[in-house]
């Protein structure tokens, strides 16, 4: 086995423990692992936006390709690090007006479009495909998402759960009704989405604890079992001594 | 000079967002090309948005670790993974691998992120869990029919629970793919009609915060 498979196994053994050490309680261990995390993740990201903002998008097509275009963006950017100039702070906010301006001027047609309008017609349009040359037809099996009970429960869903959120008339009366069901339809919704996010993080586990196991093979050096000693050991003697160290009352 | 630090930003966003609104109608290989560059452009000075906020936790730290206040050492060890990682990843030229062999940036981001990024989601299970006890007693009819939708869910989503209850992966898929849709849907159409009147107000200067505070 190469020499870095098993010095990784180690550390992301060592990681894993320490990160699990706090199912006992906060303690040192975990926040050294919880820091380092934040450490690497944040490398992480200054190393890919470097790679692909930087070097992929700003340096080589201006080597490359001589698109001088893009150092007007590189401008643009640089005005936003003036932020940290007192006097000249007021400048970045021609950067900021230029993203949020872009930002929102690119969202109205599109929100409109794909979020607003395709949806309120994949809502209506199942239902008309009911009356067709040869009659009305009605397809009643709930298993199918497209068939047209379906189509009739995902139409009461979107305007109950729709009509909860208008407060501009009162829920009283039929108004009520319509907007307990769609309260009802909201716990359905946030039930099934913790259920579903409770089993995603299951999965995760469920491949951690895989992991655990593997490197518990001698090919490894079972780093799982010395250094699941190691973490119980240093935990004993943690909580030891805050044991010995009464805790400051000022 | 009060045109210079608050109406001329406000010009450049009237401008730059009714120009691209616009360029949604305009079915011209000069616009798709506008489009194109514009969304480089918009990487571009995000990538220096990073640096803004990047500065600001190194500061943070770097305060910390210089009065060595209570947890500087965590601060260290924050400083080293992130320094360590930014010299490796430069050395590799951001290569996780090359030519299928694995980087020393490739053993970082597997022997170190994905079990601390995966370890860290995964113990929230247990909290998740908790919380669901404390939380889920039936109290009310609403909380009932939570409870039950969670249940559903969970068991139609692994082998056991299909076993005890064989329906549960029908209903579980059902609940999914209609009722949760269906309330998804509405809640996008919302959340859609929100983000418009918001991006019609940024525009046309009524709403003003992103500007941030200071003198005018």
């Amino acid at each position: 086995m190469p020499f870095e498979m098993i010095v990784g196994a180690w550390v992301a053994t060592g990681l894993t423990l320490l990160i699990f050490s706090f199912l006992y309680k906060d303690n040192p261990l975990f926040k050294l692992a919880e820091h380092l995390y934040v450490g690497v993740s944040v490398g992480y990201v200054i190393v890919k936006t470097y790679d692909t903002v930087i070097v992929h998008l700003v340096v080589k097509p201006i080597v490359e390709n001589g698109e001088i275009a893009l150092l007007i963006p590189v401008a643009i950017g640089m005005l936003m690090l003036t932020r940290y100039v007192p006097k000249a702070a007021w400048m970045s906010r021609y950067a900021f007006a230029f993203i949020v301006g872009m930002g929102a001027g690119l969202a109205i047609p599109r929100t409109v479009s794909s979020f607003i309008l395709k949806q309120v017609e994949d809502t209506i349009r199942p239902l008309l495909s009911m009356t067709g040359s040869d009659g009305v037809t009605f397809s009643m099996n709930l298993l199918n998402p497209a068939s047209h009970l379906n189509a009739i429960i995902i139409l009461i869903g979107v305007s109950s759960v729709l009509f909860y959120f208008f407060f501009s008339i009162e829920h009283s009366g039929v108004g009520k009704a319509v907007a307990r069901t769609g309260i009802l339809f909201l716990m359905i919704s946030f039930g099934a989405g913790f259920g579903y996010t409770v089993m995603a993080r299951m999965s995760l586990l469920i491949g951690r604890l895989t992991d655990l196991i593997e490197f518990s093979d001698t090919s490894y050096g079972r780093p799982t079992v010395w250094l699941s000693l190691l973490t119980v050991g240093a935990l004993f003697l943690l909580a030891r001594r805050g044991r010995e160290q009464p805790p400051d009352i000022h | 000079m009060i045109f210079l630090r608050r109406q001329l930003p406000l010009l450049i966003t009237l401008v730059t967002g009714l120009l691209f609104a616009a360029q949604y109608y305009v079915p011209h290989p000069a616009s798709e090309q506008m489009l194109t560059s514009a969304t480089k452009w918009l990487q571009i000075v995000g990538g220096f948005a990073l640096i803004l906020g990047v500065t600001s936790l190194f500061h943070q730290h770097a305060v910390k670790i210089r009065r060595q206040e209570a947890g500087w050492g965590y601060s260290l060890v924050l400083y080293v993974g992130m320094l360590g990682t930014i010299a490796v990843g430069l050395w590799t030229n951001g290569k996780e691998s090359v030519e299928g062999t694995m980087t020393a940036f490739g053993w970082i981001y597997n022997y170190m992120m994905v079990p601390l990024q995966g370890t860290m989601f995964a113990i929230l299970a247990f909290f998740i869990a908790s919380a669901a006890y404390r939380s889920f007693r039936a109290k009310s009819r609403e909380a009932a029919v939570l409870l039950v939708a969670a249940v559903i869910v969970m068991m139609g989503r692994v082998p056991l629970g299909e076993y005890l209850i064989p329906l549960s992966g029908d209903v579980s898929s059902w609940i999914l793919n209609v009722l949760n849709s269906s309330v998804r849907r509405a809640i996008l159409i919302g959340v859609s009609l929100g983000a418009v009147a918001l991006s019609f107000k940024i525009i046309f200067g009524v709403e003003r915060s992103y500007l941030g505070g200071g003198k005018e």
